[in-house]
């Protein structure tokens, strides 16, 4: 997880294409220039970061279940919930399920987890466009990156 | 007035926050509601699952942008409960 590049996926350990579900892991780097300032002397996961973690991990699922063929944006984030703090080196269980295929977007149910335990979940919305010039080669680096190729 | 109009027009009201008496049948959901493209989605979407059928937005958006068929065609609320109510018949044909 690389905060500042908002590199919020390590790794997908399983896209069921039944189910319409992925499941990845993270984990916090013990240091960031983001606890920095979040909060100086009590580093915290911003709460807007792990939304962005949960809109990956949901993207991923969307590039996955659609082939690559299009590409998801973030446009609504419903019923966030952020139960507890999340400090640095602490390993994130991702998952998130495909709600509904609309037609032109998509929505999704995304949570994360630490050792069981609910961290936070929200309700997401996507538009699906056609991929802007040159970012499908990007994505798919990324996603082969992460074990999204392999698990799919 | 239809019942699908009823549902149509409480899932307008609720998600785009208009009030229900404004919401007519002969209403324009852009151009008399200013209801914006992020918002249809959102309309859509409850329309969705309200329904259980799937709006064809891609494709409706394709006809108008291309000058096969006018937007009123789509967004007055009678042409499109219209439209839901022959998407829901063919669903349960």
């Amino acid at each position: 997880m690389r905060l500042e590049y908002f590199e919020m996926i390590d790794r997908v350990v399983g896209l069921d294409r039944d189910a319409k579900r992925i499941e990845a892991r993270s984990t916090v780097p013990t240091e960031s220039p983001v606890f920095e300032g979040h909060f100086p002397g009590h580093p915290l996961v911003p709460g807007v970061l792990l939304t962005e973690t949960m809109a990956q991990a949901s993207g991923y699922l969307v590039l996955g279940l659609m082939d690559f063929s299009h590409m998801p944006f973030l446009m609504a984030v419903d019923k966030a919930r952020f139960r507890t703090f999340v400090g640095p080196g602490t390993v994130l269980a991702i998952t998130a399920t495909l709600e509904h295929e609309g037609s032109g977007y998509a929505v999704t149910k995304a949570r994360i987890a630490v050792e069981g335990k609910p961290i936070c979940d929200a309700e997401l919305r996507f538009r699906i466009m056609p991929f802007p010039a040159d970012l499908s080669e990007q994505m798919r680096g990324q996603a082969r990156r992460i074990g999204l190729l392999e698990a799919a | 007035m239809s019942s699908t109009f009823e549902t149509v027009a409480g899932i307008i009201s609720d998600t785009a926050d208009i009030p229900r008496d404004q919401i007519t049948p002969e209403s324009h959901a852009i151009d008399d509601l200013g209801i914006d493209s992020l918002a249809f989605l959102d309309i859509a979407f409850a329309i969705d699952k309200a329904f259980g059928i799937k709006l064809p937005l891609e494709q409706w958006t394709q006809e108008v942008n291309e000058g096969k068929a006018p937007a009123e065609e789509y967004f007055v609320l009678k042409n499109l409960v219209a439209r839901i109510d022959a998407l829901i018949a063919a669903k349960n044909a």
